[in-house]
């Protein structure tokens, strides 16, 4: 295990040494930092200075602590769906290289940095983007729909899971947790109760398609980040999943992203994949992914071994899972409009 | 004498001063742990303002709602057995009702600034009207 006080000092060496090895230039004094990312992996920023001058790169990598989760594909997985996808005109970071155990970089990827904001209260906000916003629920159902069109033949092996799947997953997961929460009772029966006819092709989800997994420019989504949770299943998923309340980041009147309707987004998907997908469905799953919301926040909310105290990010987002009870609850029980 | 300051007076001096002189002076990542720092400090004290009566409240509800009082967690567990087999449903108000109030005193206390927390307040708002 990595230590991780150390981790900066080390890190450059090794990054610069392995820049060297692959004739990228070196990296550029000072110039690494740590994005404030996912718990489960770390993001590094830097410059290489090679022929062309300084290079905007990104190192992405499984955290020394990273919990084991069924959930996730291992990040040399995720680099060769990156690649794929990029291929089929899916806008995506450039991988530049897959770590391997001789780099002593612990496992990962390296990356093109593509310019752009990825911070979707920024998005939401920021007057740059305000002549963009419009359009993103429409081009996000275009890539959606890239996405799910992608061969999947010859794609690394994914785990399979349709909405029966996720349940008994998810449902394991709550009871390791020891249960009790009615409002995620509530939201298991009636999800088994409603199971969306399953295609009988299971095709490539994203698995964590939102906002806050974009990169987007004056121009609109410039990359789709963050592949670890793909799976084979049911395109619908990707749909909802980016319509969870969580995802609106405060502008909960806008279902895609914050930005955007439904109506808009299924716009941009039929245009480009000829399918259409109903409101009902889309609801469906983001009543999935608002249970699976709270369920991987509780599970992020855990010692690295025990005993040990939490990451304080880690710690706090034990407690949001109250939110998506909330969520559920305006789902499935709605209050009276006023 | 009372012992004075109270503990959630402590918590939000501790967390001005944190919020309004050391913060400003961090950037990026140790910035980024300090904010989320001073909301954990910010939700430690209102559990410790509201978090007695939340549970009081839930338990009163819940021993209503199953017509005995066991204990709050016994009576949670109870409940999640009542809706996994079907015996209680949304269909019920009282149910209804039971899970959306523990869900918004929740939600105060751990997330006060959420959407759909400051949607339901409005809407209580109107409602008084």
């Amino acid at each position: 295990m990595r230590d991780q006080i150390d981790a900066p000092a080390t890190l450059a060496k090794e990054l610069n040494a392995l820049l060297v090895r692959l004739g990228r230039g070196k990296l550029k004094d000072g110039s690494l930092v740590r994005l404030t990312a996912g718990a489960h992996q770390e993001t590094w920023a830097f410059e290489a200075i090679g022929e062309a001058g300084a290079v905007p790169l990104i190192l992405r990598r499984l955290s020394a602590d990273a919990v084991p989760s069924e959930m996730t594909i291992d990040p040399e997985t995720e680099a060769q769906l990156i690649r794929r996808a990029g291929q089929c005109g899916v806008p995506v970071a450039a991988v530049y290289h897959i770590l391997a155990p001789e780099d002593d970089l612990g496992r990962g990827f390296l990356s093109e940095r593509v310019a752009g904001e990825s911070l979707a209260r920024r998005i939401l906000r920021d007057p740059a983007f305000a002549g963009i916003r419009p359009r993103l629920a429409c081009q996000c159902g275009d890539i959606a729909a890239r996405i799910h069109a992608m061969p999947t033949e010859g794609l690394p092996p994914l785990k399979i899971r349709f909405a029966a799947a996720h349940l008994d997953e998810l449902y394991a997961l709550y009871q390791s947790f020891g249960g009790g929460s009615p409002v995620f009772e509530v939201a298991f029966r009636w999800l088994r109760e409603h199971l969306p006819k399953q295609a009988t092709t299971p095709r490539l989800v994203h698995g964590d398609f939102r906002n806050g997994n974009l990169i987007v420019g004056p121009d609109g989504v410039r990359a789709v980040l963050d592949w670890e949770l793909a799976h084979l299943g049911d395109p619908a998923e990707d749909l909802g999943w980016i319509t969870v309340n969580s995802w609106r980041f405060g502008v909960i009147d806008q279902p895609v992203g914050g930005f955007g309707s439904v109506e808009q987004m299924l716009k941009g998907y039929r245009s480009a994949s000829g399918e259409a997908c109903d409101l009902a469905t889309v609801r469906y799953w983001r009543t999935l992914g608002s249970l699976r919301w709270g369920l991987m926040c509780r599970s992020m909310a855990q010692p690295p071994r025990p005993g040990l105290p939490m990451a304080i990010e880690r710690a706090m987002i034990g407690r949001r899972v109250s939110e998506t009870e909330l969520d559920l609850l305006d789902i499935l029980a709605p209050e009276g409009l006023l | 004498m009372t012992q004075h300051p109270p503990a959630t007076e402590l918590l939000a001096s501790v967390s001005h001063f944190l919020r309004d002189e050391l913060l400003p002076s961090l950037s990026g990542a140790l910035a980024f742990n300090l904010r989320v720092g001073i909301n954990a400090i910010d939700l430690v004290r209102r559990e410790l303002e509201q978090g007695a009566e939340a549970a009081a409240r839930e338990r009163s509800r819940l021993a209503a709602l199953l017509r005995s009082d066991s204990g709050l967690d016994a009576m949670r567990s109870a409940l999640c057995r009542e809706i996994a087999c079907g015996a209680l449903t949304l269909e019920q108000p009282a149910l209804r009702e039971h899970l959306r109030a523990t869900a918004m005193e929740r939600m105060a206390i751990d997330q006060p600034s959420y959407s759909a927390y400051l949607a339901g307040m409005a809407r209580r708002r109107l409602e008084r009207k």
